[in-house]
């Protein structure tokens, strides 16, 4: 267990043109579990494998528990790691595969046994000790590859798409799992995906990344809520955010199709700027009814699709699609005219320009405690 | 609960009778290769051992007729056929040593990156392509002469007596050329299976705390293993057929030096013109092969179940 410290973390890959990851800047507390997330080629997996000292960082320091590590190989930083493929090693028995680490570092064989062992009860894979990998299914290496790390009882794990390889069903199990284990163990954890529901559900605190820069970091909550420009907005959140380019006049925010009344708040936040992105999440908008808010957006209902619990359907908004989230008895047909409405207070407001956020919204959610 | 198995039964029974009339046609596009393989190899191995049992001397045409075990006997009597047998084991055994070794060392170097290494590797595989007989003459001619030859030039410059290589260390010679000549396969073998293996392997092994040595002992030997033991029994069944290397430059000699089981036979039948016994001879080398042999297809068999299996 121990505080990984990240300052001004940067990589220049030799040849490049540009940075693969750039100012990276983030301190854990001890025993937080911190998700790297972003489109793939974003720089999450370069940045755990620098702190994996698999790579050697090129700017900046990592420190793990106080030390600096820079220039330490990877099997003294004192970190375990859980690869995408598993990497399991294919000709030793699960047994084996475990006590590798343990063998090496040339621990007593009682010491060992007992490691494995209980490593084997948590994860309820005690059955499969004397099998070869191969003969394991993909979500029995995924215990076997976590088993491998844990019997370590490292300061720090490193988990790098872990459950990409597992279908659908398994996956949501076995996050369950991992958040069980990482309460259990308590040890400082970076998880990188590209999955951002997994992030969202994982993370104690989100590392947003796009391009080698990180975007945010912040927990759950915070993303959603206060996204810091339009990139975390339209990232985190399933169905994406819906953007719209909006020109304010008078206190509205008008374009093709829509038409919004800011409220005070937002007035005071869009300024003196003519130009806006608005932002609204699929499950704010709501087919409108009979009141009269101000807040319309119409246009031609392209596409339908029942979900049981929810209904999504697409609306061609001037030139823009937006996704609405709708009530599953709510009737709609594709070609259908409709008018969605919106809350005033779940808009959210980006500068047309730089695209960061100017407002977020607060749906009174209590932010959980960062550690 | 009966009636449900034995109908699972009905069932089981009616699929693998389908299974069967779906398989028939293979039986018939196989025969092709089957009759080939017929001709090609059974024939010539039985007309081997007919021989072997009969009188038939080129020498002596007058003596024909069934020879029981005699030429066997003959054979089992004759000290130069136990020392061909053992002299075949030798290079087998030492050329195998010599090419696994420098061929896993190579496969190594050639799997590191460096400048100019596609053409390091391509000259390194060079020697593959020579064909035996040319090795034996460029060996004789240009490296082994004890008055042109490049090593003799060599020790002449360092002001030491040039080695008649061939005469006064036939069988190192020997051994030298076919390993020259066999160890680009063992490299370019290994190197792909070096290739083959997964890079976070070596990463993970690598954060489990192993060094460079342990790295080695037990990610790469293993994932080389399959490969290593295809390579073994490949080059045990060509290094026990050598003979144009022989033939070429030493004869077999000086005296029976290095006269192998191939060699043997082959003198045994255009030198003393015995078919009988030369047969014979080729008989048990058939069954030295097969010894070889067995090992190989066995693993290979295995391997491909265990393949099925993954």
């Amino acid at each position: 267990m121990a505080v990984v410290a990240l300052k001004n973390v940067g990589k220049q890959y030799p040849g490049a043109a540009g940075l693969a990851v750039e100012d990276f800047n983030l301190t854990t507390h001890d025993g937080e579990f911190i998700v790297l997330v972003g489109p793939s080629g974003c720089g999450k997996t370069t940045t755990m494998r620098m702190i994996a000292g698999l790579e050697e960082h090129t700017q900046g320091t990592i420190e793990i528990g106080g030390r600096d590590v820079t220039g330490v190989v990877p099997k003294d930083r004192d970190i375990a790691m859980v690869f995408q493929s598993y990497a399991l090693y294919p000709h030793m028995s699960v047994r084996d595969n475990m006590a590798f680490s343990l063998k090496l570092k040339k621990y007593a064989r009682a010491d060992i046994k007992q490691r494995v062992e209980e490593a084997a009860e948590v994860l309820g894979i005690t059955p499969l000790l004397d099998r070869k990998p191969r003969a394991l299914s993909g979500g029995q290496r995924q215990r076997v590859a976590l088993g491998r790390a844990i019997v370590r009882q490292p300061q720090v794990f490193l988990m790098d798409e872990p459950l990409s390889n597992l279908d659908a069903k398994l996956r949501v199990d076995m996050r369950a799992e991992i958040i069980k284990l990482h309460r259990k163990l308590g040890v400082t954890t970076f998880y990188v995906t590209h999955d951002q529901t997994e992030a969202m559900t994982m993370g104690q605190r989100i590392a947003v990344m796009k391009d080698g820069v990180v975007q945010q970091i912040d927990s759950p909550n915070n993303l959603y809520q206060q996204p810091a420009n339009v990139f975390v907005g339209g990232f985190i959140g399933t169905p994406a955010m819906n953007f719209l380019d909006a020109a304010v006049e008078n206190g509205t925010a008008t374009g093709s199709g829509f038409s919004l009344v800011l409220d005070a708040a937002r007035r005071d936040a869009a300024g003196t700027r003519e130009r806006l992105h608005v932002g609204i999440r699929p499950e704010h908008l709501h087919l409108a009814g009979n009141e009269a808010d101000g807040q319309s957006l119409r246009g031609e209902v392209e596409v339908v699709e029942p979900l049981g619990a929810l209904t999504m359907i697409q609306v061609r908004v001037g030139d823009t699609k937006v996704t609405a989230q709708i009530e599953p008895h709510q009737q709609v047909a594709m070609g259908d005219a409709v008018a969605l409405t919106c809350a005033a207070d779940k808009l959210y407001l980006f500068d047309a320009d730089s695209e960061d956020t100017l407002m977020g919204i607060d749906s009174g959610v209590a932010d959980q405690p960062a550690a | 609960m009966a009636s449900t198995t034995t109908h699972d039964t009905a069932t089981a029974r009616a699929a693998a009778r389908r299974e069967k009339a779906r398989r028939a046609p293979a039986k018939w596009l196989l025969a092709p290769a089957v009759i080939f393989l017929l001709v090609w190899m059974i024939v010539p191995l039985a007309m081997t051992g007919y021989y072997s049992f009969r009188n038939y001397n080129l020498m002596m045409p007058s003596i024909t007729g069934w020879a029981g075990w005699t030429n066997y006997k003959i054979l089992w009597s004759d000290p130069t056929f136990w020392s061909a047998l053992g002299i075949t084991l030798l290079i087998v055994m030492i050329c195998l040593a010599v090419t696994v070794g420098l061929g896993l060392a190579l496969a190594l170097l050639f799997h590191r990156n460096f400048v100019g290494r596609g053409v390091a590797r391509t000259l390194a595989v060079a020697p593959f392509f020579v064909m035996p007989v040319v090795t034996g003459l460029i060996w004789k001619n240009m490296l082994f002469h004890p008055a042109y030859g490049l090593l003799a030039w060599l020790f002449r410059t360092l002001g030491l007596e040039p080695i008649d290589w061939l005469a006064q260390f036939p069988l190192t010679s020997i051994v030298t050329m076919i390993s020259w000549e066999w160890t680009p396969f063992a490299m370019l073998v290994l190197l792909t299976g070096l290739q083959s293996l997964p890079e976070d392997q070596l990463e993970a092994v690598r954060l489990d705390g192993a060094n460079k040595w342990h790295e080695f002992r037990h990610i790469v030997i293993p994932h080389l293993g399959q490969v290593l033991y295809v390579v073994v029994m490949l080059e045990s069944i060509f290094f026990l057929t050598s003979f144009a290397e022989i033939y070429t430059t030493t004869s077999g000699g000086p005296g029976t030096a290095t006269t192998n089981l191939p060699y043997y036979i082959f003198q045994g039948t255009f030198v003393q013109y015995d078919i009988g016994v030369s047969s014979a001879a080729a008989i048990g080398a058939v069954i030295l092969a097969n010894i070889f042999a067995i090992f190989l297809i066995r693993f290979v068999a295995g391997n491909l179940n265990a393949g099925e299996a993954r």
